[in-house]
């Protein structure tokens, strides 16, 4: 029987090499596998391309994966925020790169990654700064702009409940990128708050089918980001 | 400025020129004080982008849940009959044309419904687009809410934007402090003025010409 359990976070991300591409899932706080994140802290790969919506807050999760001077380039869409302090600093001294990328957009690329589409046509940044050097295409008497897919080698997400399979559910909006990013991975690790049998998800309710997963860590009580920054807390 | 509308009544203003039955997506600031002013008879459904279709007001009180979040990242709730999905689907409703209306908040407006509300383009500022782009392009009517003027008294509805573009050409009403105003073919036109507000008021703080209303 198939099972893709991991005994540890550390050991799920022990292969994760220097200048890997990884996404995160998680929009802001919500389900961010902050577990995964810091057992990526402790095992220490550098020089990392880093895909997420945002770039962290406060001194933990993707902030302190940051901070530690671990992530060389940053692709997202939204890299201030209010408790946002790492990225900037380190952006303004040119430190990390930044690839700015239109929320849509960077949602599509990562499903076209996954979907084994190497690019597609959106109207999204037609006309604007962000359009410039990219293939132009009209259909039927609209402009499109072309974009690639985001591949990536590793997928670090958050989810509710799992099967030894890999079949997972999410909890309400925490659910956002990481279905996608667990397509678009070579390889996925997944966290969760919930590991249960085989056959006691209803496959009716299956989100991610566990052919997108590699990886299992039951993490039954995780950290939230907000609980942790109001706590003052940073990592290490 | 004194006269005109507040920010609440600027909301309240946009909400009438929401059809019953519409689904909107609502950007940061002024665009969220619609919601407490759906007219009477009317039911709009909130999308937020970070994947919730029937998003209800803030939690009471020791009541929120850290999995439930808008797209602006504050707390939120669920109506009865949300549906939750990721992001993939979430921009197939904004790009694919789904969205009935969306209001967004603006730092400036062009004659021919530019809109620019993401960057000032300042050599030190830190770029961060989010869904907006998205949003312009996709959702089937864009309104503003905005003040007519910066804090500084600068036109925010003025004939070329000077700072970076969010989207060329979509905008189609605009609802300020002093009026509601249409781009038209022929530029900014007057739809309505605030109460208490003239028109010669209004063309003095816009900056463009400006049709007076018909």
């Amino acid at each position: 029987m198939i099972n893709k359990k991991s005994p540890s976070a550390a050991a799920a991300v022990e292969d994760v090499f220097d200048g890997a591409v990884v996404m995160v899932g998680g929009f802001g706080a919500s389900g961010s596998p902050i577990e995964l994140i810091h057992a990526l802290i402790d095992q220490g790969a550098k020089d990392l391309t880093l895909i997420n919506n945002n770039t962290g807050n406060g001194e933990v999760g993707l902030a302190a994966l940051i901070a530690n001077g671990q992530v060389s380039k940053m692709i997202c869409s939204f890299p201030r925020s209010s408790q946002s302090r790492v990225f900037p600093k380190l952006y303004r001294e040119g430190k990390i790169e930044l690839e700015l990328v239109p929320q849509g957009t960077l949602a599509e690329r990562i499903r076209a990654a996954g979907a084994g589409i190497p690019a597609f046509y959106t109207p999204t940044t037609v006309g604007t700064v962000l359009a410039e050097g990219k293939e132009l295409r009209d259909f039927n008497g609209r402009t499109y702009v072309m974009e690639p897919w985001l591949e990536a080698d590793f997928a670090l997400v958050k989810c509710e409940v799992a099967d030894p399979l890999g079949n997972l559910t999410y909890n309400k909006t925490a659910r956002n990128f990481s279905p996608l990013m667990c397509m678009a991975a070579t390889t996925t690790i997944v966290q969760t708050k919930k590991l249960v049998a085989a056959g006691d998800i209803d496959p009716e309710h299956v989100i991610t089918p566990g052919i997108f997963v590699n990886r299992i860590v039951e993490v039954t009580d995780p950290v939230h980001e907000d609980t942790l920054i109001a706590e003052g807390a940073s990592y290490p | 400025m004194s006269t005109g509308w507040t920010r609440e009544q600027m909301a309240a203003r946009a909400a009438l020129d929401i059809p019953d039955g519409s689904y909107v997506n609502l950007g940061i600031g002024i665009p969220e004080l619609v919601t407490q002013f759906v007219p009477e008879g009317r039911e709009f459904i909130y999308h937020t982008e970070n994947g919730l279709l029937g998003m209800g007001p803030p939690p009471a009180d020791g009541e929120r849940d850290l999995d439930l979040m808008n797209a602006g990242k504050k707390y939120v709730t669920a109506v009865p009959g949300a549906a939750y999905f990721h992001h993939a689907d979430s921009f197939s409703m904004i790009r694919g044309g789904h969205i009935d209306v969306c209001v967004l908040g603006t730092m400036q407006v062009a004659a021919n419904g530019d809109i620019a509300n993401w960057s000032t383009g300042a050599p030190d500022a830190i770029p961060a687009v989010g869904g907006a782009m998205d949003l312009v392009q996709g959702v089937k009517k864009i309104y503003v809410i905005t003040q007519h003027t910066t804090k500084n008294g600068e036109p925010k509805l003025v004939e070329k934007c000077s700072y970076p573009l969010t989207g060329p050409g979509v905008v189609s009403r605009i609802f300020t402090n002093l009026a509601v105003v249409d781009v038209t073919p022929d530029g900014f036109q007057v739809v309505e003025l605030a109460p208490g507000v003239t028109f010669e008021e209004v063309e003095k703080n816009t900056g463009t010409s400006i049709l007076p209303a018909e």
